[in-house]
């Protein structure tokens, strides 16, 4: 349920930089999301598509990308592709391991229209 | 998670993030700021204020209905006398719960976040101007009962202590992973229950957790009988004593989820603060 809050900060940054960079129009904007970050990316495009009307980005499309979960084995150093509730190391069934990659919700980069 | 820009990078997810397809007449910028930064940097606003009192900070999460209030008098019925304590309300609606922490003689301010399922950094820090933080030893945030927003939101507090009581099943580790891996403790509640229920096994529990490769503490209570409060009390204690040696250094602490993601992403944030008084020295 909180998708439409963090959309509201995802718009906030976006109009931001494309202010900074004097853009005409957004084009696009790319958001790396991983499964363990507790945000839904269906949830995320359709409040996105709610509260980007009427501003620089009414026409930019929203490119999630999903992060892997993967896990560095502290025990064996070997990294596994993993299922959210299922955090051990493939190889060694350890649990002494590092998340690595599955958390993130990152607003990687945007597209913009810039007059030149 | 950390909390500047570009630092959720890591050796996984780079190529992912990374990837940008250059077109004609559009300039990329690449950004790679967290989208909860202006949560983070509230919730390291709220740290500020409480390491400036001194007042160890606990985040209470769990479903609705698995004893965090019931826990809170019993806790504070044993600490009365030998600390002082105070209490944040989370709710969607009534003062219920603050009520019954005020009948203990503790301060308590409520949050009635009307349709909203968590707390933010923002609602505490409006709370936390209610509460004279300088004179507390301890503080409890009990979050609104819900087992899935509240763990992405960082408060500000220090540790995370998840509820889960007997009656709702042993495998929700596994099923709400973001919110049993936020735990920096499990308190398995209503143990008084076990006896009517086949299917409820601690120790199923328990290996739910650790799969999560997490190596957090389990405690088994019952706010009803006193079973476990003991263990539970040593470990507040031990955490407010571990929590003031941290200040003593002018180090703050984090929940460990947080600290994992400081290690793997990024330098840890430059927090200040300055101590206000020598109030707790008979905890050190």
């Amino acid at each position: 349920m909180h998708e439409l809050s963090l959309c509201d900060d995802l718009l906030g940054q976006v109009i931001a930089i494309a202010a900074k960079h004097k853009a005409q129009s957004v084009e696009s904007i790319t958001v790396a999301i991983g499964a363990l970050a507790g945000v839904e990316p269906l949830l995320l495009e359709s409040a996105f598509s709610l509260i980007k009307a009427g501003t620089l980005a009414e026409q930019a499309q929203l490119i999630l990308q999903t992060a892997p979960v993967i896990v560095l084995c502290r025990t064996c150093g070997t990294q596994s592709e993993v299922t959210p509730n299922r955090l051990l190391c493939k190889t060694c069934q350890s649990n002494e391991t590092t998340l690595i990659s599955g958390d993130e919700l990152i607003l990687a980069s945007v597209a913009l229209n810039c007059p030149d | 998670m950390c909390n500047t820009c570009g630092c959720n990078i890591t050796p996984g997810n780079r190529p992912l993030v990374m990837a940008e397809k250059p077109k004609n007449g559009v300039t990329t910028v690449s950004v790679l700021q967290n989208l909860l930064s202006q949560n983070n940097h509230q919730a390291d606003h709220n740290r500020a204020h409480f390491d400036a009192s001194k007042v160890l900070v606990i985040n209470l999460m769990s479903s609705p209905g698995s004893g965090k209030t019931a826990l809170l008098e019993a806790t504070i019925k044993r600490l009365r006398e030998s600390l002082k304590i105070a209490v944040i309300e989370g709710d969607l609606e009534t003062e219920n719960d603050t009520k019954r922490i005020q009948a203990q003689g503790v301060p308590a301010y409520q949050i009635t976040t009307g349709t909203a399922c968590h707390l933010d950094a923002h609602l505490v820090h409006n709370a936390l101007h209610h509460l004279a933080l300088d004179n507390l030893d301890l503080l409890f945030i009990e979050n609104v009962g819900n087992l899935v927003c509240p763990a992405s939101f960082d408060l500000g507090h220090h540790r995370n202590v998840v509820l889960l009581s007997v009656t709702e099943g042993d495998d929700k580790p596994a099923k709400y992973p973001v919110m049993f891996r936020a735990a920096d403790l499990m308190l398995i509640s209503k143990t008084d229950l076990l006896p009517y229920l086949d299917d409820f096994s601690p120790s199923n529990a328990e290996q739910n957790l650790h799969n999560l490769a997490s190596d957090a503490p389990v405690i088994a209570f019952s706010s009803k009988d006193g079973q476990g409060m003991d263990a539970w009390i040593t470990w507040l204690l031990t955490e407010i004593k571990d929590y003031q040696a941290l200040l003593l250094n002018q180090k703050t602490q984090r929940p460990k989820i947080q600290q994992d993601g400081q290690l793997l992403h990024a330098q840890p944030g430059n927090t200040k603060f300055y101590p206000v008084s020598n109030k707790t020295e008979h905890l050190v």
